[in-house]
């Protein structure tokens, strides 16, 4: 079966696939935070946590702004229940709407068949 | 909530910042899957679920390209919403291209009938001119309700609530 993970579904679960991005995630629900004191936090390389933050900026998970020399990071603007309740609201309708549809094409397929007997 | 029968075989996804995409596959040939969506006696059958507030009072469609719709919902015979725009493209049974011209901002929907052994794998593209028409884009009609009937109901509401 073909997967139907939306692609940036697919880009925030991998980027919640990770211990310390979790980490930072819920390190970044309290306070905004430089990438230094994040790296300080969780015990890493300044190239480490930006891979981190860099991962989670492309889900659109964090933000960050470089005011300076420091680079700020904020909880994205995406919100994932927002996303999810718009995806779930035009499913809802869509799928209401070709069940209909479908049940147009099942009464087609019976008046074929029963054109078809008629004929023979 | 809605019927959650068959919620598994319709996929949602946004294709990009400013396309939705949405697919499925029903079980019939696509010459007869195409003529639900072409001929207006079949696509009203459809298009607007018994759930819906609103009746679709007519469907005009001259399904070919430049040709034109004009879909008519309301209530108690008072149109409320008039969907209305262009085919830009037809190819009988494979491909329908319309605008959406009732709002600014409209999408270009594209249905493309892809033949799957027998089966039909439907995917329809909305595509819209920003991210933020996507953002905005109603769904149905209980999206495009007018605001006099959310206001009614509203009121209505309260009044319930109240006695």
């Amino acid at each position: 079966m073909v997967q139907y993970l939306p692609a940036h579904l697919d880009a925030s679960f991998a980027a919640l696939s990770d211990a310390t991005r979790r980490g930072v995630l819920e390190q970044l629900g309290r306070a905004d935070a430089s990438i230094t004191e994040l790296a300080d936090r969780f015990h890493m390389t300044l190239t480490g946590m930006k891979k981190h933050v860099g991962v989670l900026e492309q889900a659109g998970l964090v933000t960050t702004e470089k005011v300076g020399r420091v680079r700020t990071c904020r909880l994205g603007l995406r919100d994932l229940a927002a996303e999810a309740d718009w995806i779930a609201r035009r499913r809802q309708v869509w799928n209401q709407r070709f069940d209909a549809l479908d049940g147009v094409i099942e009464t087609l397929k019976r008046q074929e068949t029963a054109d078809g007997r008629q004929e023979e | 909530m809605g019927d959650r029968k068959s919620d598994g075989r319709t996929a949602v996804d946004r294709g990009s910042d400013r396309e939705l995409v949405v697919t499925r596959i029903f079980e019939a040939p696509v010459k007869m899957v195409f003529d639900a969506w072409s001929k207006p006696e079949l696509f009203k059958l459809w298009w607007a679920p018994k759930s819906n507030p609103f009746a679709l009072l007519s469907c005009e469609m001259d399904v070919r390209t430049g040709g034109g719709y004009r879909l008519a919902f309301g209530r108690d015979g008072a149109e409320a919403m008039v969907f209305f725009g262009k085919y830009l493209e037809v190819i009988p049974p494979a491909r329908i291209v319309w605008t959406n011209d009732e709002g600014e901002d409209g999408a270009v929907t594209t249905v493309t009938f892809e033949d799957r052994d027998g089966r039909t794998r439907l995917v329809m593209r909305e595509l819209y001119p920003s991210k933020e028409a996507l953002d905005e884009s109603f769904i149905g009609m209980e999206d495009a309700m007018p605001e006099q009937f959310a206001q009614l109901d509203d009121l209505l509401a309260s009044l319930a609530a109240s006695v």
